[in-house]
């Protein structure tokens, strides 16, 4: 496969590895913060940690949608299906998240919920032309790469005049997350978690561009790479980051050269800005209420908004009392560090979200990183 | 939040319709956010959507930074 | 004699039912009756089509005779949807099934029996395609479908047709393979390519289209087993530390799981290397674009062996030389280890566990 299989070559990958290894000093410490889920789970999938030398640690950051979307917006949505009837469309990802009273919305389908799951926005759009009769919700999740098609959709069903369509909306801002974690206390006082510079988001920054993070490499003297998904792209981001570090330099990088310009998708930005509107507040499970952080939809588009057409409140939902999801999130504690990790917590019985998205930093270490920490000797 | 594949943009449909192909597999996205888009342009596709066209100069040249990554001088 | 005979005033012929409308009829709830309805269905489709002595008996039961050896019983249930899928339908998906879990033991399968919950409403063309593609895939795989059971549930309450098999076999009574006899140094050969089967599935699904050439695998595999069995025959009847120790066939949850589940049985733990493992570049492909691990995608004409190290070479080469196995791999080494992992290294060169699959796979945006 074109622009895939050659961003994953092998022989490459060492060659960026025993660089990386003769530039970094031995007598520091890396820690990279990768954003975005996806590079999680390409770094957890491919083994990149393997390739990387020990004074390199990376932390997982909050950038996983599912993971980040708090227990009262999935039960919200739990809600709409068993009580209002509606057809529920989500995207995959979202249909196990455990929600309150030990349902989540697979749960809800076994005791008759009708939940679709969709591909694509335009899945959910096509689902209700197709019944007129019936109210069809699109639970619409994700930072700023899957905006702009929840944005067109909207459009699309406001112009044809379908009635029966409308959107819960929990899309999240990148650059919030990243200044919220940049204000924790943990970072900016105590140094517990110590950051040296951001891995940064891939797609999200195809629609965005590059401009956005300038800020935090001023504001915070940070160093930012933007790199592309694929494990070769995060090594050399990787290797990039090193070289900043070394040389105090605190600016942004682009590694993706391929598809994210300075400037983004402003074709896109257009119409998320014509559909949607800044929340003043939202709330991000484990980083609590975050200013500036999720986007709404526009008066003028009120008839597609469910919440108010539903007339729906979002009820907050405390996590579970030992569930360690939030302090994971912030990149302040680990997986192992969690009690009830790969014990009462486990992909297939998941208390948290990060254990639930394949993404999360639990999933991802439990799926394919806890046997390092588990000596194993071949026959 | 990112799943999203560089396609090959075969066939451009009524609209903002289009067929691409990944590795022999075909399947009709959208282009409503991405203007400009030829026959034979690379996208990256998301959710059924294109998100921005691909640079196949600047992959060019991506691979050959990290070709040059392993042998550089000490 | 015809309906219109009668109507010329011929006499009427004694037991005269009018035929079965194949190309309109459908299904009803007098089909499942346990009347006439139901005896014709039964003469005019089940037992014309599997065509053999015991149901020509018209009993409830067979009675058979069964080969020497060691009796290997194995049953399965296919609700699939769609019932129809480019290399295959639920009829012979449900002659495979049954016929490779018997396989599986290094037996040969010889009677299946079939039982039939048919929906109210189901269209008797269909369910005529499914029979005779049955029928076929018995044929082929030569073994005799002796007896079976129809059940018609109300319109809404199936999916069209639900079907159950179970087969019964008989194997070496010296020969001993199953899922506990893994053993550290084993070498895991795989006979072919994955994911084809889940992927056409996939393909044919409404929300996730893709026009690609994608066919099911679906194939009996025990002709396959038999090739791998015969050169290493013997040494196994004298020695149970020699030969093919275990035989599975990923089917749900893919080889991802079938390698759980024997390095569970087994009390080991499995190395394997991505870059062995055969994957189609269509499965590649439609695997990228929905997010989905081809290690965990559904097979239906594949089987894993894990034999002892001195033999391997053996199979292997059995194997290839059988239709079924032209594209068989060593995957990799089953190992020691107290936490029964897999692990696998990734074609990039790093190293992962690949875990049990959580619930059922879906399709990732993130």
């Amino acid at each position: 496969m074109k622009y895939i299989d050659e961003f994953r070559d092998g022989a490459v990958a060492r060659g960026i590895a025993a660089q990386i290894a003769r530039e970094v000093r031995c007598d520091r410490r890396y820690h990279f913060m990768e954003f975005c889920g996806g590079h999680t789970h390409a770094i957890s999938r491919y083994g990149v940690t393997d390739l990387l030398p020990p004074q390199v640690k990376m932390i997982h950051g909050p950038g996983c949608p599912v993971c980040v979307l708090p227990i009262g917006r999935v039960d919200l949505a739990i809600r709409l299906a068993l009580e209002h009837r509606v057809t529920l469309a989500t995207y995959g990802d979202c249909l196990r998240v455990p929600a309150s009273d030990g349902l989540s919305l697979l749960k809800a389908k076994a005791r008759g919920a009708k939940i679709a799951m969709v591909y694509s926005a335009g899945d959910a759009l096509e689902l209700a032309r197709r019944q007129p009769g019936q109210q069809v919700v699109f639970f619409a999740i994700g930072f700023e790469t899957t905006t702009p098609p929840t944005a067109l959709v909207i459009r699309q069903a406001a112009a044809e005049g379908l009635a029966n369509f409308s959107v819960v909306c929990n899309h999240v801002l990148t650059p919030s997350a990243i200044t919220s974690i940049l204000e924790s206390p943990e970072v900016r006082q105590f140094g517990t978690v110590p950051l040296d510079g951001f891995i940064g988001p891939a797609h999200v920054s195809t629609v965005i561009g590059s401009a956005p993070y300038e800020h935090f490499a001023q504001e915070y003297a940070k160093p930012v790479v933007i790199a592309g998904f694929e494990p070769l792209d995060v090594m050399q981001a990787i290797l990039m980051l090193v070289r900043q570090v070394n040389d105090g330099r605190a600016e942004v990088e682009n590694e993706f050269t391929r598809a994210v310009t300075r400037e983004g998708n402003l074709k896109a930005q257009a119409l998320v800005g014509e559909v949607f509107e800044l929340r003043r507040s939202f709330e991000w499970r484990g980083l609590g209420e975050v200013p500036y952080s999720a986007l709404a939809i526009r008066a003028e588009y009120a008839a597609l908004d469910a919440e108010r057409k539903f007339a729906l409140e979002t009820r907050r939902v405390p996590d579970n009392k030992a569930c360690e999801c939030g302090a994971i999130l912030r990149g302040v504690k680990q997986p192992r560090d969690c009690r009830i990790f790969g014990t009462v917590c486990t992909p297939e019985n998941p208390v948290g979200s990060c254990m639930v998205s394949s993404e999360g930093a639990c999933a991802a270490h439990y799926t394919y990183g806890r046997f390092r920490e588990i000596a194993v000797q071949a026959a | 939040m990112c799943l999203a594949v560089p396609v090959r943009v075969v066939e451009l449909g009524a609209g903002d319709a289009a067929i691409v192909d990944l590795g022999g597999v075909r399947k009709e996205i959208s282009l409503a956010l991405v203007d400009g888009v030829a026959v034979g342009d690379y996208v990256i596709l998301h959710v059924g959507y294109a998100l921005t066209k691909l640079d196949p100069a600047e992959a060019e040249r991506t691979l050959a930074l990290f070709a040059e990554a392993g042998v550089l001088p000490q | 004699m015809t309906a219109m005979d009668e109507a010329r005033g011929k006499p009427v012929k004694a037991g005269y039912v009018r035929p079965l409308d194949f190309k309109h009829g459908r299904v009803d709830m007098t089909h499942g009756g346990g009347g006439r309805a139901m005896k014709q269905l039964i003469e005019q489709l089940f037992a014309a089509a599997f065509d053999n002595e015991w149901l020509a008996q018209g009993n409830d039961m067979a009675r058979v005779r069964l080969p020497a050896g060691r009796v290997v019983m194995a049953t399965d249930s296919h609700v699939i949807t769609p019932l129809f899928f480019p290399g295959g339908d639920i009829g012979c998906l449900s002659v495979h099934g049954t016929v490779n879990d018997v396989a599986m033991a290094g037996a040969v399968p010889v009677y299946l029996a079939v039982s039939f919950i048919l929906e109210e409403g189901f269209p008797l063309a269909a369910l005529k395609r499914i029979v005779e593609s049955m029928a076929r895939a018995a044929r082929e795989a030569d073994v005799a479908i002796v007896t079976g059971d129809t059940k018609v549930v109300e319109q809404g309450k199936g999916d069209g047709v639900f079907i159950t098999t179970t087969g019964v076999g008989v194997v070496d009574e010296r020969i001993d393979i199953g899922g506990a006899r893994a053993r550290p140094g084993d070498a895991i050969l795989l006979s072919g390519f994955v994911g084809d089967h889940g992927m056409t599935i996939m393909s044919t699904r409404e929300s996730l289209a893709f026009g690609a050439d994608l066919r099911s695998d679906t194939a009996a595999l025990h002709g396959l087993v038999a090739a791998m069995l015969a050169p290493v025959r013997e040494a196994m009847r004298a020695d149970p530390s020699r030969g093919i120790h275990a035989l599975r066939d990923p089917t749900r949850g893919g080889l991802a799981t079938l390698l759980n589940e024997i390095a569970g049985q087994s009390g080991v733990g499995m190395l394997i290397e991505e870059g062995a493992i055969p994957v189609r570049p269509q499965v590649e492909a439609a695997c990228e674009f929905l997010g989905l691990d081809p290690l965990y995608v559904a097979n239906e004409g594949k089987l894993v062996a894990f034999v002892a190290p001195q033999d391997a070479d053996t199979v292997l080469a059995a194997m290839r030389a059988h239709p079924l196995g032209r594209d068989a791999a060593r995957i990799g080494t089953v190992t020691e280890d107290p936490h029964h992992f897999v692990q696998m290294t990734t074609r990039f060169g790093g190293r992962r566990v690949v875990d049990w699959l959580t619930g059922e796979q879906l399709p990732r945006i993130c």
